[in-house]
């Protein structure tokens, strides 16, 4: 039993155990791996930029390209289901919202909601907002707002706050 | 890493210093705040991949004072390293922040970079370089980051093996409320370190007294004692041992292991009565911790320490079934993992979606393959190898999806050859003919406009006049013509056609300013229809151009993506099949090792049970002591 006893002592010392020679050696094979992992990741990223890039060309040229952004304002504590957007009356996007992806509004990110193709010249959007209260009670709420299409691309940022914020409601901001 | 392996394995806390998103205040950027909404979900890949796009537009603008991303330019060149860190390409990151600390910038903004390049190196097992770059610091320091640069200070002299200068630096640390337990435990493991051993263990004592409700204060609480309990442990100190262990919570990631030790401590002190009281609340617990697999040899053993064998007898069978199922556990986890079953369980999405997703796997009721692997989980080597694998098969998901999305490429773009390549000669030809039409009438605008011009400077009212007093000067001039060569006397006509030619020129000359105002006038709104009709002919042209230019002119680059795709997409296969394979094995030997522990508690078992029970029928034919 006293053996028994020191390899529980042992175990219950292992925080301070050096590893042993093939602990180092299949760490030095995840190294090797791990370094190809960050290199291969690299060239992803790479590719991923320059597929962008072909995609923005091809699906959305500058001409006609309309992206419309959404954050929260500052310190809102609105939590936000959904959000709707549509395009001179024509049904554009509807977005419903995980924990993680309110979470990141809330935290400053801005969420890229819609991207499409307009022709230049005057159009509507309209925004439809639906939610929670920090009370619990639901808000919706609606906003149309006119907006001029240019030759360059528009991006059009929609910034959300509930009825207690300082800044309630929906702001549509050209950017 | 080896030096590395050697720090952490003394258990350095290093929460306080986790790389953390730097975006604060009014957002001028949509594309910044865009890669932050994709970082703070934990999506670097994604947010890597819009900062980057946007970096480098911003480098390539010609007056990058004016992009929007100017007023984010530090936060950006700060974030896209933590994203990097964050995304485990430590090779890459700092090379953002190394720019700005060569820039022309101010000092504070110079000190901030020094200190993320500082934790970067630290991050990549770099220590030198973690402290060269955190040498670079001097003067004003930004608000907030005072004391996290002297927490890294004493993490890398630590690293160096200083010990005894990162002692005086966590020193000054003490009072921080932003590193309360860090900087104390930290001490702690320093003076250890440093070889002074009673001022260490008082350290470690007041750092497991931290009086906190915060989640990582009480963890690293724990692990003050659980690190204290285990050296009075093994300096046969029982008491003070007994004391730190039962400092641990109950309900910690420490809990087992404390009180198996504070039950090794008590039987230590030959005081078995109270070891049962540890050991039995450890041995109904969750019978994969080894722990728990312990205490339930270890129970019985106080019991026939206490001399009541029947009950020693009784648990060591008891021990004996479970190790006989748990065995059978290990045995099943074995196969399912030679079966490729352990990774297809990492990768299932309703698993990622949850922060705590190691630990969840073990609920898993069809996951036998990750019951014993939750503590080999947690490890910081299997921990990177498992997130690059996780990476990895991320890779290969969004590779296999632009892969597929190239056809729909060329869908399009035949699609819209089909629909434009044939209108666009009829429309080109009506174009031309147009064309020259409106260069006739521009031409037509630019000579009145230069003749209006002109009479700024020489004015001719005569070039105002209407048609009709054109036409009536010119017959009043054929009349006059005519009675000059009449015969007979015609002066009172000539008169009388002079008198005319009078009034008319008198009526142009009186009339000239109004005339030229409203020349210019009509002159005005014929410009504006021009400038109209310009506009239609530059929105014509650039439609025209737009319609080429949405099918010419993508085969090239297409297919040279098509190609680096697949390229990429052999390279993250073998990798994946790999770093698969790694995983596989280091559970499997994990699970190895358990299984012999399992197999050499089971011996003990069989023999301790015999000798109980013998033991106990022993006391009860004699009763007495054997």
């Amino acid at each position: 039993m006293r053996k028994h006893f020191l390899i529980v002592m042992s175990a219950l010392l292992c925080m301070y155990a050096q590893p042993g020679p093939a602990d180092e050696s299949a760490r030095a094979q995840m190294k090797g791996l791990d370094e190809q992992v960050q290199e291969v990741k690299s060239d992803v990223l790479s590719i991923a930029a320059d597929l962008n890039q072909l995609e923005e060309k091809l699906l959305y040229p500058s001409d006609t390209h309309l992206a419309v952004f959404v954050a929260l304002a500052h310190g809102e504590t609105l939590r936000l289901d959904a959000v709707q957007i549509q395009i001179d009356g024509q049904p554009a996007t509807h977005y419903i919202y995980s924990f993680k992806e309110l979470d990141a509004l809330r935290k400053g990110g801005v969420q890229r909601l819609y991207s499409g193709n307009i022709t230049t010249g005057a159009h509507e959007i309209q925004v439809s907002v639906s939610g929670k209260l920090a009370n619990g009670k639901d808000y919706s709420q609606s906003g149309r707002f006119p907006f001029t299409k240019e030759i360059k691309p528009k991006l059009l940022g929609v910034s959300l706050a509930g009825p207690e914020s300082a800044q309630a409601g929906i702001h549509l901001e050209d950017w | 890493m080896r030096r590395r392996s050697h720090w952490l394995s003394m258990g350095l806390a290093l929460a306080a210093v986790a790389a953390r998103p730097s975006f604060a205040g009014d957002l001028r950027d949509l594309y910044f705040g865009e890669a932050l909404y994709q970082a703070y979900q934990g999506q670097y890949f994604d947010a890597l991949e819009r900062l980057d796009a946007e970096l480098a537009q911003h480098r390539r603008v010609d007056e990058p004072e004016r992009d929007s991303l100017q007023y984010h330019i530090r936060q950006a060149d700060f974030s896209v390293g933590d994203f990097e860190l964050r995304y485990r390409m430590h090779l890459r990151a700092g090379r953002a922040i190394r720019a700005v600390l060569d820039a022309a910038v101010e000092q504070p903004v110079k000190n901030e970079a020094a200190f993320r390049l500082a934790r970067i190196e630290f991050q990549k097992d770099q220590p030198e370089d973690a402290l060269n770059a955190l040498e670079r610091i001097h003067g004003t320091i930004p608000d907030g980051i005072g004391n996290d640069i002297e927490f890294l200070r004493a993490n890398v002299l630590l690293a160096l093996g200083r010990p005894a200068d990162a002692v005086e630096v966590l020193r000054r640390l003490q009072s921080a409320q932003d590193l309360q337990g860090f900087a104390a435990y930290n001490l702690g493991i320093a003076l250890l370190q440093a070889g002074r051993t009673p001022d260490a263990l008082r350290q470690l004592d007041k750092a497991g007294q931290i009086d906190s409700r915060a989640a990582p204060t009480v963890a690293i609480r724990d692990k003050s004692n659980m690190v204290l309990g285990s050296i009075m442990l093994q300096s046969t100190d029982y008491p003070h041992a007994i004391q730190a262990f039962d400092r641990v919570r109950l309900d910690g990631p420490f809990s087992n292991r404390a009180l198996l030790s504070s039950g090794w401590a008590d039987a230590s002190a030959h005081d078995y009565t109270k070891a049962l009281v540890p050991w039995g609340t450890l041995s109904g617990r969750d019978p994969t911790d080894p722990a728990v697999q312990e205490a339930k040899l270890a129970l019985p053993f106080a019991y026939s320490k206490l001399e009541v064998y029947g009950r020693a007898a009784l648990l060591y069978g008891q021990a004996l079934d479970s190790f006989g199922r748990e065995l059978d556990k290990v045995d099943t986890s074995v196969k399912s993992i030679r079966a490729g079953n352990f990774l297809k369980a990492l990768v299932r999405e309703e698993i990622r979606q949850d922060n705590l997703w190691v630990v969840r796997l073990r609920s898993l009721s069809d996951t036998p393959e990750t019951f014993y692997l939750t503590d080999l989980m947690a490890s910081n080597d299997f921990q990177t190898a498992l997130h690059n694998y996780l990476d990895l098969e991320d890779l290969h998901r969004r590779l296999l999806s632009w892969q597929s999305g190239f056809d729909a490429f060329d869908d399009i773009i035949r699609l819209r050859r089909a629909n434009y390549a044939p209108l666009l000669p009829q429309v080109d030809a009506r174009f031309r003919e147009l064309d020259s039409r409106m260069r006739v009438r521009v031409e037509q605008r630019d000579h009145l406009q230069r003749r209006l011009q002109d009479q700024l400077t020489a004015p001719r009212p005569a070039l105002l006049a209407t048609r009709d007093e054109r036409l009536t000067l010119e017959r009043l001039r054929r009349i006059g013509e005519t009675l000059r060569h009449m015969g007979g006397d015609t002066t009172a006509l000539r008169a009388r056609v002079q008198h005319l030619q009078g009034v008319v020129n008198w009526r142009l000359y009186t009339e000239y300013p109004e005339r030229l105002t409203q020349a210019y006038k009509h002159l005005n709104a014929l410009n504006a229809d021009v400038q109209a009709m310009q506009e239609r002919y530059t929105a014509f042209v650039r439609a025209r151009q737009a319609a080429v230019h949405s099918y010419v002119g993508y085969d090239q680059s297409i297919g040279l993506l098509r190609t680096r795709v697949g390229a990429a997409l052999g390279r993250v296969d073998a990798l994946l099949a790999r770093q698969g394979h790694v995983i596989e094995a280091v559970a499997i030997e994990e699970l190895t090792a358990r299984r012999e522990r399992l197999e050499a508690y089971q011996i003990q078992a069989r023999y301790a049970v015999a000798d109980s029970y013998d033991r106990a029928q022993k006391q009860h034919d004699g009763g007495g002591t054997p």
